[in-house]
């Protein structure tokens, strides 16, 4: 009798390979995805209403960006190799192919385009200040201080065309997680087309939840009104978005159920006793309906300001537990089966270990701390000249 | 034009921090690949000299019996014939190279059991005893010459 | 032709002196491959399991224990005991600790029970290859897969994708570990060390590109299968007499 195991495991297959590290990698890039997404309503699709959230929503995507490759260097046996992912990338993994889209995100769709909306204030900044943050905003304009408005124009246009190419690289980054677990066709729990496209648009409900919950809440710090038709605006396009992702999850639920086949007995099995409180508890019930039913509410009747703050703040509390549910369900779910179809095993997760509870608690903490050290170097508040033109 | 020249010019910096990247990436990824990667496939080609030059624990019953051909001759004859000496008394490569590392006689009262106990799974006419019964308590060799098994 | 002892003998020292002369080179010159008898396109590496003759008794496990140095509690190869009930439901099957020890005699009454041993199946369109992110494992030339230690990230990618279970991360190297086919013994003419020491010869090491191969009349002959045919892993350990009820 081996202790944490029910039935029969291959022998290998006991301990469990991939951590709540994994867990969280996909969570952190799903919410720069769809951060992303979010900015890009207001630069591309003239959705004026969110324009409050768009240098926030860049600013939380690259602070959870820059934080996304760490769970991964911490999971590997070797991280001091990791580089030769991209010195001999084999082009038929997934995985390899994720770093180049990485950095392709990272440096032209991100870093550039919040160069650009902050270029004019970048400038200022580098005018007005003294000392060591007139080095810092110095370095930033890259030696060119020409903020005339036909600069300022083109800065914009070209933004735009970055924002452009930024939306299908967002779904790039995020689909491409998807990808990398649809994709091995030796676990049912993973091995669906739908999968790229269930994470993408559940990336874009835990960008968008994140963003109004950090705006709400950086304006409460600031001690500034919310701009509720910011807010009310955000939390439509959150309520067809996470209508969209529940009815892709509840499909692929369905078709399961439905074709039945060989793995299933044993994955229904796994999902009502292993699985129960993650994903039916937390998941779907707590972390899907009852957000969805507060946003659905908010469509159907008209709530006093108030009421709707803090039904949004629920709903977008429950929406990020759900997201990570989700992740945990993909992620830890798809090793607690045995791939005989006849056992399961359990995840003892440690504590202090480099794949314990602690550093996963710690990198999710990081990105705010790194957001605000942003936010203190290029302020959200103000918005470009060019822009509001 | 002029105009647009200049007031475009800022763009080019993003760009050159780029292509210096790209620069610097290149010049190490020359310096740091392993050579001759991808000679036979994607990797390597030195990870098969690494495998193939682990260290052989097992000598081979062909090994053993240039030495012991006596023991072989025994074996030959009986049901034994095409179980490999190693398979009882463990490995023997060091033995081999040096005659004077003598192996360790394998324990009787695990070993023998660990084929012949009657279980159901094993080939039903694959010779097995409860051996318990079958014994009563004597070790397998007091009866059995274990080269040549036959009574 | 029949190859005696002593030619063995003396081909396996020549390929010892030609290894450690081509290691030498290698350090000196850092040339790649010296030139010597074992050449690997002449080979096609496989293995053959005949489910009715294995009994079980877990050498197989405990030599490539100790031929591989493989970790406690990690299994390159391990034999499994299945025991299928009356009305062919699901069947009961058991490793215990991947049968090192062998088995413990089983108290079930079942419709039938019998042993399977399992490997590293070095398939040829290896899936676990296909998502490496870094090329730290591939099929060899000559058909074995194998994992680079020295260039292995450890992602764990590849013990994600395998079918099989029969990749491990090694504690120590903290790299990816598996079957090699006893790669370091099969290129020096000797065989694996599961296959020398099985007793009843249940399983035999196979080499498709030598036209003498016992495995050619084996295929021919005998009702074969590979495991999880379903995954068109191209795996290259056929099975005799494998129950359809084996996973």
């Amino acid at each position: 009798m081996i202790p944490g195991v029910d039935g029969f495991m291959y022998p290998n297959e006991i301990e469990l390979q991939w951590s709540v590290l994994i867990v969280l990698y996909p969570f952190i890039t799903g919410l720069v995805a769809g951060a992303f997404i979010l900015a890009s309503l207001e630069r591309v699709f003239r959705v004026e209403a969110v324009r409050p959230t768009y240098r926030l929503a860049l600013l939380t995507a690259l602070a959870f960006l820059l934080v996304a490759p760490l769970p991964l260097q911490l999971h590997l046996g070797h991280p001091e190799r990791s580089l030769e992912m991209y010195l001999t990338p084999h082009t038929s993994s997934a995985m390899a192919m994720f770093g180049f889209v990485y950095l392709w995100y990272l440096m032209i769709v991100l870093l550039l385009e919040i160069w650009l909306e902050y270029r004019a204030d970048i400038v200022r900044m580098a005018q007005t200040t003294q000392g060591f943050t007139r080095i810092i905003y110095k370095a930033l304009t890259l030696g060119s201080e020409n903020v005339s408005p036909a600069a300022r124009a083109i800065d914009d246009k070209v933004g735009y065309i970055v924002t452009v190419i930024g939306i299908p690289s967002a779904f790039l980054l995020h689909g491409y997680v998807g990808f990398i677990f649809g994709s091995i066709k030796a676990n049912p729990w993973w091995s669906t087309p739908l999968m790229p496209v269930v994470f993408l648009f559940s990336a874009m409900v835990s960008g968008i939840a994140a963003v109004m919950l950090l705006y709400m809440a950086a304006m409460k710090v600031k001690r500034r009104p919310i701009n509720m038709p910011c807010v009310d605006t955000i939390a439509t396009y959150l309520f067809y978005t996470f209508v969209i992702d529940f009815t892709l999850e509840m499909l692929d639920l369905i078709h399961r159920t439905y074709e039945a086949d060989e793995s299933f007995r044993s994955l229904d099995f796994m999902v009502h006793t292993r699985l129960w409180t993650s994903q039916v508890v937390l998941q779907i019930v707590l972390g899907t309906l009852l957000p969805l039913g507060l946003l659905a509410a908010n469509q159907l009747w008209r709530f006093a300001a108030e009421r709707r703050r803090a039904m949004y703040t629920a709903a977008g509390c429950l929406t990020l537990i759900g997201i990570f549910a989700m992740r945990w369900n993909v992620v830890i779910g798809g090793q607690l089966f045995s791939k005989s179809f006849l056992g399961y095993t359990s995840y003892k997760m440690e504590l202090v270990t480099r794949e314990g509870l602690v550093p996963a608690i710690a990198l999710m903490l990081l990105p705010f701390a790194i957001f605000f050290v942003l936010i203190k170097l290029l302020p959200p508040w103000q918005e470009s000249e060019a822009h509001k033109a | 034009m002029g105009n647009l020249f200049r007031d475009s010019g800022h763009l080019i910096r993003p760009a050159l921090v780029l292509l210096a990247g790209l620069g610097v990436f290149m010049v190490v990824r020359q310096a740091v690949i392993p050579k001759a990667f991808g000679q036979y496939g994607h990797y390597r080609p030195g990870a098969i000299d690494l495998v193939r030059r682990h260290p052989i624990t097992y000598a081979g019953q062909q090994q053993c019996a240039m030495c012991h051909e006596d023991q072989a001759k025994v074996r030959a004859e009986g049901r034994h014939a095409h179980v490999a000496c190693e398979t009882c008394h463990g490995p023997q490569a060091k033995h081999a190279e040096d005659g004077s590392n003598l192996p360790k006689l394998p324990e009787v009262a695990t070993l023998c059991v660990r084929c012949h106990e009657k279980d159901a799974a094993k080939p039903p006419k694959f010779p097995q005893v409860a051996s318990a019964e079958h014994s009563g308590g004597m070790a397998c060799n007091d009866c059995h010459k274990p080269h040549n098994p036959h009574l | 032709m029949e190859i005696t002892r002593r030619d063995m003998f003396q081909m396996g020292g020549k390929l010892l002196v030609l290894a450690s002369v081509g290691a030498t080179l290698e350090q000196i010159t850092g040339a790649e491959e010296p030139p010597e008898a074992y050449r690997m396109a002449d080979h096609w590496w496989g293995m053959i399991i005949d489910i009715d003759k294995c009994i079980g008794c877990g050498n197989c496990v405990r030599a490539c224990a100790n031929e591989n140095g493989v970790p406690k509690g990690y299994f390159r190869t391990w034999v499994e005991r299945y025991e299928v009930p009356e009305g062919y439901a699901n069947p009961k099957v058991s490793s215990p600790d991947g049968a090192i020890n062998g088995f413990p005699p089983s108290k079930e009454t079942s419709l039938k029970s019998f042993y399977v041993p399992k490997l590293c199946n070095h398939c040829a369109d290896s899936p676990c290859v296909q998502v490496c992110p870094v090329g730290a494992t591939f099929v060899s030339p000559d058909g074995v897969v194998l994992v680079d230690k020295d260039y292995c990230l450890g992602c764990r990618y590849c013990v994600q994708a395998c079918p099989y279970g029969c990749r491990y991360l090694h504690p120590d190297t903290e790299t990816v570990d598996k079957c090699t086919l006893c790669y370091h013994r099969i290129t020096k003419g000797l065989t694996t060390a599961c296959c020398e020491n099985c007793p009843t010869g249940a399983r035999q090491l196979a080499d498709f590109k030598n036209p003498k191969d016992p495995v050619h009349e084996f295929l021919r002959t005998n009702k074969v299968t590979v495991l999880k045919p379903q995954m068109a892993t191209e795996a290259k350990v056929y099975y005799k007499d494998l129950d359809g009820s084996v996973r």
